[in-house]
């Protein structure tokens, strides 16, 4: 992922575009801040934010054209937000001083305005504030232009004095009733202003230019041509624009000041001698588009409210009520439902921008475990109207940072062992059915659900062979979705590869899967075999014969590897009717699902996220629970929540008895696959398999079980390392209490058993684990940065 | 950073024999690695065959959150 990929994928996210009142206003006010002040009640606040970006906030506030208003969303549902009535609110009631005292820097460059009104006073305002010195001339006897042909009632001359005030202050100079053009009857030769000023701005309002005869390239109107971005002329030093160059039946008082303050800002680069980047980043000056997405979801219509004295404008308390109609307009759709956006407190770009930086190696890899912890769900993309995906943008990452060798080894290692052990001959196989030499259909059961209900494959198998007469062939193994998590792209490509060789070699048998997930892998990456999810196969076929004897009413949770496969969704809404179940939906469910922990390795990675994400889910109904996923039917249950597997409900006993299974473990799992081939091989293709050489008994306690399976640590692990220590006497002992401890190392991690010789066997007195390598020198790790650890090398 | 004090890294070590060797554990010099980083350190160990001991404090302790650091680097 280089950052222009990374961009694009961001940038999907709508959450930082402005809400429309600010979109629609060229200066931006921020109303949507304005309107959470005003609903406080804290008009001063209010006001400070209205004249952070309001030049002259008093006369803005009474008679500004606010275009904001038609923007508003509230549009939908009662009527756009009277923003101006209350901008002109927090004017009436802020509290605090009208000019603040600004420190001023100090420029000996000097500017001329042309036309006291609005625009050009704006850009007298503007660039005093930088130190310019400004002179403003006009041919009336004060400020205001246009402004002062409003009638007092609407813009008291008070407002418009205490608004100007502020020029005063900053040294503007103002040369009244003069008139300034290159023809005889000017009182300022607009030549001499060229040569005495740095730069010229003209606010000359609705008047024909040609007349003053300024030297300027004029357009086929006869107007000044002045640059809509820039608002430059022909004549680098002098900039035009407010009314001037606006229709007269459409005058806009903002988009003058709007004028105003882009002159500003083009003027002052002039003079800093930056004229060369004047039409840089300038795309954020005027209105603009917004793609801000705003639900509108449980949003009940609400009319404007009214005023007492209209007059008088809005009292507090009114002011106050009609800003509680303000939408508050931001996208938050995902983070409202992702747990991972939520624990890590952050919104979707920065999230994202966290991953790149740690993906980029800028400042180390201190967010390797967020990096690592969504669950690739895809909720947030399916929520969001742009397709925002937390998922790509991880998936790119961690892809990354294996290509560079720089992913933690710990964050996915024993997901990757899980793969390799279920693509091993323990449990990998793929066989026509017995006296066939080809397959019709060919069962794939995936990994998971042969590890957690190896009964039910054996079941589904039976049933499938009765059911299809040409055939049903059978391969076990792992669709390797865990390396596709993991970002092992090498691994996965592998993985992908010889799943295709064995269904090649078993004659490109229709695939039917057992496993939501599998669905995902072969449909994206393995197009050219044609595969089915077994529950929408089996709802084709139709059901085993044994009716259910009992009848739920169940919360059907759907797997959210297939969020996007409505056929699959309506399948197993059809099979649970055919069952005489009652379905519980959930708010979540079908594309909005969520992900039950074990997604994007969320489980291994981040444990303790992977149970507030199960956690949440399984309180969201006091129902039991049904689910289409082994590893969804396992973590709910291991969490302690009654759920069933579908195949549950489908394949009961003789007597139609349903029943839910206990939970299953990691050891447990892979026990359940080497079983399951061993049993297959035995009872359907009648071979003679060896049993395994026994391996050490060891008893453990529920408690330390429930411990190893937090860390990651199988049976099998310890069975390796009590059998070394017994086979080489490599082993400690404690002269307190009698215990062994010893330790292996199969592959990357060092396992440590304390254990004593019990009657049944080795009793497991504690099991624990860790990376670091002992004896490290020995093992083949360079010592890159000798002594480096700051914490163990404190000891030395 | 967390330091790591000494009674974690030597844990209970003092009642620890080698089973193999019949002789109780000494304090000695151990290198450990990991992720392309070394680091010296004192560890009970048996001088005679070399068999060092991890106390289980010190793998569930310190030992993660130094991997961790290291990963993370």
């Amino acid at each position: 992922m280089d950052t222009q990929q990374f961009h694009e994928m961001e940038a999907k996210c709508t959450r930082e575009n402005l809400p429309r009142c600010a979109a629609a206003c060229p200066i931006h006010v921020d109303a949507r801040g304005i309107m959470a002040a005003v609903r406080k009640g804290d008009f001063s606040k209010g006001y400070a934010l209205f004249a952070r970006t309001a030049p002259f906030p008093g006369i803005i506030s009474r008679v500004c054209d606010h275009p904001c208003q038609e923007a508003c969303k509230r549009v939908e549902a009662g009527g756009g937000l009277a923003i101006n009535a209350l901008e002109r609110a927090c004017r009436d009631f802020n509290a605090k001083p009208l000019i603040k005292n600004n420190l001023i820097p100090n420029k000996d460059k000097k500017v001329a305005v042309v036309g006291a009104g609005i625009s050009g006073l704006t850009v007298a305002l503007n660039l005093s504030y930088k130190g310019y010195k400004l002179t403003v001339f006009d041919a009336s006897r004060e400020f205001g232009g246009r402004l002062l042909k409003i009638p007092e009632a609407t813009l008291p001359r008070q407002i418009i004095a205490d608004d100007f005030e502020i020029l005063t202050k900053l040294g503007v100079q103002a040369k009244f009733g003069v008139t300034v053009g290159n023809t005889d009857g000017a009182d300022v030769l607009f030549n001499d202003l060229l040569a005495e000023f740095d730069a010229v701005y003209l606010g000359l309002g609705q008047i024909k230019a040609a007349d003053f005869a300024l030297g300027l390239e004029l357009d086929s109107d006869g107007c000044i041509r002045i640059d809509p971005v820039t608002l430059g002329t022909s004549n680098p030093k002098v900039f035009a624009g407010g009314s001037y160059r606006q229709d007269s039946s459409e005058l806009s008082l903002i988009n003058a000041v709007s004028d105003g303050k882009s002159a500003a800002v083009s003027i002052d680069r002039v003079l800093q001698g930056a004229g060369a980047t004047l039409h840089t980043n300038r795309t954020n000056e005027g209105p603009q588009p917004t793609r801000l997405f705003t639900s509108m979801e449980g949003i009940e219509p609400l009319p404007v409210v009214s005023m007492v004295d209209p007059g008088e404008g809005y009292t507090r308390e009114e002011a106050t009520e009609e800003a509680e109609r303000c939408l508050d307009c931001q996208c938050a759709e995902c983070m409202k439902l992702c747990e991972y956006m939520q624990h890590y407190k952050a919104p979707p770009r920065t999230l994202a921008m966290w991953i790149f930086k740690n993906m980029s190696g800028v400042g180390g890899h201190k967010f390797n475990q967020l990096m690592n912890s969504c669950s690739m769900c895809r909720l947030c993309e399916s929520v969001c109207q742009d397709d925002f995906s937390m998922a790509d943008i991880s998936r790119e990452a961690r892809e990354t940072l294996v290509s560079i060798g720089k992913m933690p080894p710990s964050a996915f290692d024993f997901a990757l062992q899980d793969l390799k052990y279920s693509n091993s001959d323990a449990f990998a196989m793929a066989k026509h059915e017995p006296g066939f030499s080809k397959s019709e259909i060919m069962f794939y059961p995936g990994c998971q659900l042969s590890g957690s209900a190896p009964g039910q494959v054996i079941s589904v198998y039976s049933f499938l062979r009765k059911k299809i007469k040409d055939g049903v062939g059978l391969m076990l193994g792992c669709c390797g979705a865990q390396a596709d998590w993991a970002g092992e792209k090498e691994t996965f490509a592998e993985t992908i590869q010889s799943i295709k060789a064995e269904w090649e070699r078993m004659g490109k048998p229709k695939v039917i899967l057992g496993c939501p997930t599998c669905v995902m892998i072969f449909k994206n990456n393995m197009p050219d075999i044609s595969a089915e999810f077994l529950c929408s196969f089996i709802d084709r076929i139709g059901l085993p014969e044994i009716p259910p004897a009992e009848s739920y009413t169940l919360a059907l949770h759907d797997s959210c590897t297939t969020r996007y496969e409505r056929e699959i969704q309506d399948s197993v809404r059809n099979i649970l009717r055919q069952l005489g179940h009652n379905i519980e939906e959930f708010k979540t469910s079908r594309e909005l699902t969520e992900c039950c922990g074990f997604g994007g390795l969320m489980q291994i990675s981040n444990k303790d996220l992977a149970h507030r994400v199960v956690d949440r889910r399984i309180n969201e109904s006091d129902k039991d629970y049904v689910t289409y996923c082994a590893m969804c039917r396992d973590n709910f249950t291991n969490r302690g929540k009654k759920t069933y597997h579908l195949l549950d409900l489908i394949f009961t006993d003789e007597t139609g008895k349903i029943a839910a299974r206990p939970p299953v473990g990691y050891s447990q799992r892979h026990e359940n696959r080497a079983r399951l081939k061993t049993t297959l091989l035995r009872e359907i293709w009648g071979e003679a398999v060896q049993d395994r050489q026994a391996p050490v008994k060891l008893v453990i306690s529920d408690k330390l079980s429930s411990l190893m399976e937090d860390s990651l640590i199988m049976v099998s692990d310890l069975q390796q390392v009590v059998d070394y220590a017994e086979r080489t006497g490599n082993k400690l002992q404690n002269t307190v209490n009698g215990h062994f401890l010893a330790s292996y190392k199969p592959a990357f991690v060092t396992y440590w058993v304390e254990y004593s010789a019990g009657e049944d066997g080795f009793v497991v007195h504690d099991a624990y684990s860790h990376r670091i390598v002992i004896n490290a020198t020995d093992h083949g790790i360079t010592p890159e940065q000798p002594g480096q650890c700051p914490v163990f090398s404190s000891l030395t | 950073m967390p330091r790591v004090d000494q009674e974690e890294m030597l844990g209970n070590g003092k009642d620890i024999i080698c089973a193999k060797c019949d002789i109780p554990l000494k304090v000695g010099h151990v290198t450990l690695g990991y992720v392309g980083t070394t680091f010296p350190v004192d560890l009970f160990k048996c001088l005679e065959c070399g068999l060092v001991y991890i106390p289980s404090g010190l793998a569930r302790g310190s030992m993660v959150e130094v991997e961790r650091a290291l990963e993370d680097k």
